[in-house]
């Protein structure tokens, strides 16, 4: 199957391509990494009139801490996010996911921002920019706006960013000294999109834990957070107990959908086994 | 601008040129435009790997990368890595290791393979099994692929490669 027929542009400079944005809107598509939008041209999932490839543009493939944030451009490769010094430094759950995110030919292309504006509602991604209250800063024409991951993803293959408006950045916030951090996912092959993926960050204060964060994909029409599950945990001591209960919390806190891989039930069931282990992992990480 | 434009770009050493529309993807431009047809199209959205080839370095779906994307990038492809006369130590291997039988996915296989091997030249079984998780083959069950690849890797170093 090939893409049905539209007009490229290759801007060169931001500018111009939001430029190019402004004039075209719903028509237009942005084109970075292309290992999701072309599949769905392929596929003649969607049909824009006007493709805008942001290749060219300079200066937005960094991956850097800067003011206590990690923060990657528009063109970061899942590759260059994948080996970097900064994401384990400055987000070990980001780091603990990252090996899970595709295969070697389409990191080498694909980008973290087009995952993040893609919001497959089985990717990885997503699910840890929510756990992580990263900050989507998207530009236009007209201004540029900062929105928080609670309000960007809103639903399946949508988000909160505008026709005009490019993500020309993520900022992630530098985890807490001393937080763990764990990553786990089923899917039918390593690289594969997920059945189920629960990512887990948590601290001890005290011999207590505190802080914890629990999120999950695959579970509905995007990442989802088990806030029942982390208030379970709150002030609880560290221990299978205490895992076991916040991952029943978790289970209970999602409502799956169905597909040909994995019913509800099956999902639930992974989400029960992989928070479990996700808060175990991250506690033993704590120090 | 749905018109053809002229891509120009470097495929196995050699300056090419040829017509292509926006949306044609790299994988038809380089079988039908250049007449490469080693590199194989299989499920054409990324899934299977046969399409793979090296741009500018890196393995990339050609399926999944517009013609015109690669203006000016430098292109790796099977027809590159070697002829009868002149195999390369992975395709030596492959044929000495049994690591085809229908050939579909060889030429993904092998570029996904020359990828690893030249930016990991000691690479072990795990990063072999890794690289090679992103390419399908329906044949051989993958054991020979990896052992083909192994052997490769030391015949490589061996030879200082």
């Amino acid at each position: 199957m090939k893409p049905p027929p539209f007009d490229y542009h290759c801007p060169e400079t931001l500018d111009e391509a939001l430029a190019l944005l402004a004039e075209h809107g719903e028509a237009a598509k942005v084109l970075a990494g292309g290992q999701s939008l072309v599949p769905m041209l392929n596929l003649r999932a969607v049909h824009p009139e006007v493709l805008i490839d942001i290749n060219r543009l300079p200066g937005l493939d960094h991956v850097r801490i800067e003011d206590g944030e990690l923060r990657i451009g528009a063109l970061a490769r899942h590759r260059a996010v994948l080996e970097s010094p900064a994401v384990r430094e400055a987000s070990p759950l980001m780091a603990a996911a990252y090996p899970y995110v595709s295969h070697g030919p389409i990191r080498n292309r694909g980008t973290l921002c087009g995952n993040l504006c893609h919001n497959d509602p089985a990717s990885e991604m997503p699910a840890v920019a929510l756990a992580s209250d990263a900050e989507m800063m998207l530009q236009s024409a007209s201004g540029a706006r900062t929105v928080g991951a609670e309000e960007f993803f809103t639903g399946t293959l949508s988000t909160a960013a505008g026709a005009d408006e490019l993500l020309v950045e993520v900022r992630v916030p530098q985890a807490p000294a001393g937080q763990g951090a764990a990553f786990h996912e089923v899917s039918p092959r390593k690289g594969d999109f997920a059945y189920v993926a629960v990512g887990a960050v948590v601290s001890l204060s005290g011999g207590a834990c505190s802080g914890a964060r629990i999120v999950c994909a695959g579970v509905g029409d995007g990442p989802h957070r088990a806030r029942a599950a982390e208030d379970a945990l709150e002030g609880a001591a560290p221990g299978e107990g205490a895992f076991r209960q916040a991952a029943a919390a978790a289970a209970d806190s999602i409502d799956p959908g169905e597909d040909f891989h994995a019913d509800a039930d099956y999902r639930r069931d992974l989400v029960r086994s992989l928070t479990r282990r996700a808060l175990a992992d991250a506690a033993s990480r704590c120090h | 601008m749905t018109t053809p434009r002229t891509v120009e770009l470097v495929v196995n050493g050699e300056r090419r040129a040829a017509d292509a529309e926006p949306r044609t993807l790299l994988s038809d431009f380089l079988r039908e435009g250049l007449g490469l047809t080693g590199t194989h199209v299989g499920c054409e959205h990324g899934v299977c790997g046969a399409c793979t080839v090296l741009v500018d370095g890196q393995s990339v779906r050609s399926c999944l990368m517009l013609a015109v994307q690669a203006e000016g990038s430098e292109v790796r492809t099977i027809e590159g890595l070697g002829g009868a006369d002149d195999m390369h130590p992975l395709q030596e291997a492959f044929w000495e290791k049994h690591g085809l039988q229908c050939g579909f996915c060889t030429p993904g296989m092998l570029m996904t393979a020359v990828e690893l091997l030249e930016s990991t030249p000691g690479a072990g079984m795990d990063e072999i099994r890794e690289a090679i998780s992103s390419n399908l083959c329906r044949c051989t069950g993958y054991q020979t692929i990896v052992e083909a690849v192994q052997a490769a890797a030391e015949r490589m170093q061996g030879e200082g490669q």
